[in-house]
């Protein structure tokens, strides 16, 4: 592979703080030299980014992706090109598939398609417990071993205080955290919508607010009585994330992350049954939405997922509470993000160190930044340059995205893993 | 003023003169139908379809009566719930209905929304007939027009609506219908019926239902599902919610002396009301609701008629 010299970019490294002009140098897959005033070698082949942002590739901490089991809706293959197409390097992958990921031959099989991809790397989370049914811990030290970045049961709460307490016990011995999925089931099942006024104005069936900040609160004692690392996926409510700040100010090994639905989107989107804007969690009021943001901020959160979520029109076109859950977010990661930055919340090392060193830190890859050493996982993108989201017409299969008709600013232009380029021209 | 849409899929962005005219030509159509020249050419040739996923003599029959005296061709499709399990076949069922050209289309199905999702792929004007717990329009006009009878306006009267609020599509047709025409709506029932920030939709709320009755004009109640007693339910017993929240004699006599009772049928006598109540001759306007449901049908069809294509 011959050197790479991007040269008239604005580099952004949120780890070391860099923010300013100058080229990056690629060599064999890794960055070999980066600042001002770098001259091409000899033979290197030179792109001359025209002013746009060179920053580390995405690191995306949960993603749902159909396969295993549900190819219709989503592929591995299918999922790298929308991920490539939204600056994604790292995609992080839930094991509540079908079958789950509680064996270490499946994590492996996922492992090896990920790595046919060429394109990202693919790291599977480990099942929890056994089917992610929360009933009998997974094998999680073969499950590290074989690869496995951390341990949740995905988009199924583990209910049980009993369960989550094993796992977190457990889960210890291997150095790895576990997410929940904060959501008290007994409470939330059964329902399509944040309970309040405009849930009972459609008919839906609420899920109050209350159960996801009940199981953050009974997580973070389940942490500080075992000693293990919970992180919250997904966070949506104001008092879910005070309980998270009162506990990382505690000392207790808690994070979380949140998704751009529930920074940049509240419950009225899912005015006149718009089944495309049913998440999971789901969307919050506005109060809420500003309190994420706020956390976003003041750094309780430590990361914005994708949360990408994929589901076809069979799944998607039918009366609200029949539908399912959850929403295509690979393509828009970045864009949403930048709309806080655009919008004055969030300055743009601060956003971008949510989506690529914070979470890089998290599951302790060496990937994430811009430095001399560290793989050449690189996202180039224009900061202003407007784009259009439009279902039917994003990279990938899933087309399910919540932000359908959303007008973004932040255009990737060019992906490259480890030194390969792998989106854009 | 003439109807703002294609459709009637719910009361809720109705404003007043949209509904005064539809009670009004209701109206009309309850004298046409006492004096018993009732069959016109209104509907000659146009198709109505009702469409019911859920069981429901009550309202199938007005709509069918109604489309009758209008002299539709009306045609009614009953689909079993087992074999609805997904509801996919709401839009199989949406092509199959535009193949055979129907003008008019009733639905009844036990999601909210889902007679919204069916009018966006429908060629037909969509009439809710009660969706999930979403509304059910027709019945607020008729309720309307029973009360506008009795009572002869709806500002300013004391209207309470009892019993479960949470899971009645009557309630917030009627929450939305009489709180537009500026009546003052109440609504009352055990705190677990009652739904998230009801107060938010324009409605004062009683736990305790004699507060609650305490000088009403109009006492609404609502059917309450045998499945919201069972295990794990949200009341524990029939016999101590009529204990309650059940209307008996000692409990109307809270309301105004000339107050009517009213319900949406049909009646579970014992739970929600006495039987005593239920057939009283004066203040029971229950049959008289039926008699209106007609009336108001007609003039439903009659108004969305107007904005249908003339030739198919």
């Amino acid at each position: 592979m011959r050197d790479l010299l991007i040269t008239n970019a604005r580099l952004l490294d949120p780890a070391s703080g860099l923010d300013g002009p100058g080229a990056l140098l690629v060599r064999g897959g890794v960055v070999a030299e980066l600042g001002p005033g770098l001259v091409a070698p000899e033979g290197a082949e030179t792109l001359d980014a025209g002013g746009a942002c060179l920053a580390p590739g995405l690191v995306d901490l949960r993603a749902n992706l159909g396969e295993p089991g549900a190819e219709h809706r989503e592929t591995i293959a299918s999922a790298a090109l929308a991920a490539a197409a939204g600056g994604i390097t790292t995609l992080c992958v839930l094991p509540d598939t079908d079958p789950a990921l509680d064996d270490p031959a499946l994590l492996s099989f996922v492992i090896r398609r990920g790595e046919a991809t060429g394109s990202v790397a693919l790291l599977p989370y480990g099942a929890a417990t056994a089917g992610c049914a929360g009933k009998e811990l997974a094998e999680l030290g073969l499950l590290r071993e074989a690869g496995a970045i951390a341990f949740t049961d995905g988009a199924r709460a583990i209910g049980s205080a009993r369960m989550m307490r094993i796992a977190l016990s457990y889960a210890r011995a291997f150095g790895a955290f576990v997410v929940q999925h904060p959501e008290e089931p007994s409470l939330a099942g059964g329902g399509a919508a944040t309970e309040g006024e405009l849930a009972t104005r459609l008919g839906l069936p609420g899920i109050p607010p209350a159960a996801e900040a009940m199981m953050v609160a009974r997580d973070v004692a389940l942490a500080r009585l075992t000693g293990g690392h919970v992180h919250f996926a997904h966070l949506s409510t104001g008092a879910a994330l005070d309980l998270v700040r009162a506990a990382k100010a505690e000392g207790l090994r808690v994070t979380c992350d949140t998704a751009p639905p529930y920074f940049d989107l509240n419950e009225t989107a899912i005015g006149d049954y718009r089944t495309y804007a049913k998440l999971s969690p789901p969307l919050r009021t506005e109060a809420d939405r500003q309190a994420v943001v706020a956390a976003l901020a003041d750094g309780t959160i430590d990361a914005i997922a994708s949360d990408h979520q994929p589901r076809d029109a069979d799944d998607k076109r039918l009366p609200f509470a029949q539908a399912e859950a959850g929403g295509a977010g690979l393509a828009t990661l970045l864009g949403v993000t930048l709309a806080r930055v655009h919008g004055g919340d969030l300055s743009m090392l601060a956003a971008l160190a949510l989506l690529t060193c914070r979470p890089a830190a998290l599951l302790g890859l060496p990937v994430g930044r811009l430095a001399v050493g560290a793989p050449a996982d690189l996202v180039l993108f224009h900061a202003e340059r407007g784009w259009k989201v439009e279902a039917g017409k994003l990279p990938g299969k899933a087309q399910n995205s919540p932000f359908d008709g959303r007008a973004l600013e932040g255009r990737v232009l060019g992906t490259w893993k480890a030194g390969r380029r792998v989106f854009g021209a | 003023m003439s109807h703002p849409s294609k459709h009637l899929l719910a009361i809720e962005g109705l404003e007043p003169p949209h509904i005064a005219d539809l009670l009004d030509l209701a109206e009309s159509y309850a004298l046409l139908n006492r004096s018993g020249k009732t069959q016109r050419d209104l509907l000659k040739g146009r198709t109505l379809i009702n469409l019911f996923f859920e069981d429901s003599t009550r309202t199938r029959t007005s709509f069918e009566l109604a489309g009758k005296r209008l002299g539709a061709d009306v045609i009614n499709m009953s689909v079993s719930t087992s074999s609805v399990n997904k509801g996919e076949t709401l839009l199989d069922t949406a092509s199959t209905l535009n193949a055979m050209q129907c003008d008019l289309l009733v639905i009844r199905h036990a999601q909210s929304g889902a007679p919204a999702l069916l009018s966006q792929k429908v060629d037909a004007a969509v009439i809710n007939a009660g969706d999930g717990t979403h509304e059910h329009p027709t019945q607020a006009l008729l309720d309307a027009l029973t009360i506008r009878r009795h009572k002869g306006r709806l500002e300013g009267l004391i209207v309470a609506i009892c019993g479960d609020i949470a899971h009645s599509r009557v309630a917030r047709s009627n929450i939305h219908l009489l709180g537009t025409m500026g009546a003052r709506v109440r609504i009352v029932g055990p705190p677990t019926l009652i739904p998230a920030d009801a107060a938010r939709l324009g409605v004062e709320v009683f736990t305790d239902m004699r507060a609650g009755l305490k000088d009403a004009d109009v006492v609404m109640m609502l059917r309450l599902q045998r499945e919201r007693m069972a295990a794990g339910g949200l009341v524990p017993s029939a016999r101590e919610f009529f204990r309650f929240y059940g209307l008996d004699a000692e409990k109307l006599a809270l309301a105004k002396p000339d107050s009517i009772v009213m319900h949406p049928g049909p009646m579970n006598r014992g739970v929600e009301i006495d039987s005593a109540i239920a057939d009283h001759p004066t203040r029971s306007v229950i049959g008289e609701q039926v008699e209106m449901g007609v009336a108001c049908r007609m003039a439903v069809l009659d108004i969305l008629a107007r904005r249908l294509p003339r030739n198919r």
